[in-house]
């Protein structure tokens, strides 16, 4: 195989980490509706943790994405 | 990648180095004390404000105690007047019925004695007209003068008898 | 390729200054920390330059971002914490500037370099570790061994701790650089559709402003999650013991 079709193979393999991400993403704001449907007094308290932990998510399927990049623009 | 190339390194960290450290003095030193002063002068203040309108509310408060306890005095006093002068009047007028009752009971009494001397001296002057009309019947029938001390007996124990069977 | 995605994060020399050996050039990423720097001092300085009781727009904006920065190192690393409070409010201004001063165009995102995030975070990956040191002397190695645990698992935890805990520079410098790196890139590459589509190209227009937004909120959002996580780790200096 030709090593630019590898590299190409493998940005794409090292995107995929950000299905992960959009779970994780999708998990969390979906759990604080879910919290906060239940208990609308107590969601303004946790808003700060939900973009944390978005934030925190989205970071981890960006490290795959900078790999892919690395492999794509190195 | 432009960021993985080494030579860029060091004049980036030495910038930032500068920098920052020019920004953390400027906040440190002169930018934030000054936001912490205000902050901590408004809530001196605010709690300044809170703590006079506390102290006026007290003293509105002492007012409105006052005002009612004088309030509640005037109204004890009124009552304890009224009170009096009612007790007063009572008795003024218990002492003119009283006075007006003797009065009456006296004029009553002087009356009834009047009556009752009245009519005797009626009977007695009827005993007198009837000892009169009697002797008078007793010579037009019998065309002789009577003996006035019989006549009187007579006319007197009739007048027992009469009363006596009225009574 | 012509117009590679990552032209932007090229950096440029201005000036050339050795100093001492050091290569400290003057460069685009240069001027715009020196961009950053005013912009903060003006921001905090000119909203305080009639600092009256009764604030105005612009002097609440400046107590509100010194208050929310208070509140969240004092939630997070309590009230011993205090003395750390300009460093973190220079820190959240200097990463907030960077990131939204990156969103405009033509402009250059000073927090798009690993150099940038990884001095930062190394510089409170020591600070924190030898603050630590300072204040708990070794009881600050109860960091690694958390209490109730049985002593049968202590060395395992002991070295994923250790590792965590040596990882954190890196995860706190990628995170942001990662995040600052690939905003701008995916913006790079969806504009770059825009003209090859003709009268298609609208449909990535759209994308692309819906897109900005997000970058946006990235931008603050990362400049908050790097502030918080430097008072979390402030805050295992404080108390070693979770």
């Amino acid at each position: 195989m030709d090593a630019e079709a590898a590299k190409l193979i493998g940005a794409g393999l090292a995107c995929s980490a950000l299905i992960g991400a959009g779970i994780g993403i999708g998990n969390i704001f979906g759990s604080f509706l879910q919290g906060a449907l239940r208990n609308p007094a107590a969601a303004d308290k946790e808003r700060g943790f939900v973009y944390i932990g978005f934030a925190l998510a989205e970071a981890t399927g960006l490290f795959g994405l900078l790999i892919a990049l690395l492999l794509l623009f190195r | 990648m432009p960021q993985f190339d080494p030579t860029t390194f060091s004049p980036q960290i030495i910038w930032l180095i500068i920098t920052f450290g020019i920004l953390y003095l400027v906040m440190a030193r002169s930018a934030l004390p000054k936001v912490g002063n205000i902050l901590q002068e408004r809530e001196i203040r605010i709690a300044e404000d809170l703590e006079q309108a506390e102290k006026l509310r007290e003293e509105s408060r002492a007012v409105e105690a006052a005002y009612e306890k004088a309030l509640a005095d005037a109204r004890a006093e009124a009552g304890k007047v009224l009170n009096d002068a009612r007790a007063e009047i009572t008795a003024d007028i218990d002492a003119q019925k009283a006075a007006l009752d003797a009065r009456l009971a006296e004029k009553t009494g002087a009356a009834q004695a009047e009556i009752k001397a009245a009519i005797e001296t009626a009977l007695k002057e009827l005993e007198t007209v009837a000892q009169d009309a009697c002797a008078a019947i007793v010579v037009k029938l019998i065309g002789n003068k009577a003996d006035g001390k019989k006549v009187a007996a007579a006319v007197h124990n009739a007048t027992e008898n009469a009363n006596a069977g009225n009574g | 390729m012509e117009h590679s995605p990552l032209e932007q994060f090229e950096i440029k020399r201005l000036i050339e200054i050795p100093i001492a050996g050091l290569d400290a050039a003057f460069t685009n990423s240069s001027t715009f920390m020196v961009i950053i720097v005013l912009s903060v001092w003006f921001f905090v300085s000119f909203g305080m330059r009639r600092a009256s009781l009764v604030p105005g727009r612009w002097q609440s904006l400046v107590e509100m971002s010194y208050e929310f920065i208070a509140k969240m190192l004092h939630d997070s690393a309590g009230p011993q914490a205090r003395a750390f409070f300009p460093f973190v409010f220079s820190l959240f201004m200097f990463v907030l500037f960077a990131n939204l001063i990156g969103m405009i165009p033509y402009t250059f995102t000073v927090t798009s370099h690993i150099a940038v995030t990884f001095a930062l975070a190394g510089f409170i990956f020591v600070g924190v570790t030898v603050f630590g040191f300072a204040r708990n002397g070794a009881g600050y190695l109860r960091l690694l061994a958390p209490a109730g645990i049985p002593a049968v698992m202590l060395p395992l935890l002991v070295v994923i701790e250790l590792i965590s805990y040596f990882i954190r520079p890196i995860t706190l410098s990628v995170r942001l650089f990662a995040n600052m790196m690939a905003g701008h890139t995916i913006l790079k590459v969806i504009a770059g559709f825009v003209v090859p589509l003709g009268i298609f190209g609208f449909g990535p227009v759209f994308f692309l402003i819906a897109l900005t937004g997000l970058e946006v909120i990235v931008a603050v959002l990362q400049a908050f999650v790097f502030s918080v996580l430097t008072c979390i780790y402030i805050n295992d200096a404080i108390h070693p013991s979770h």
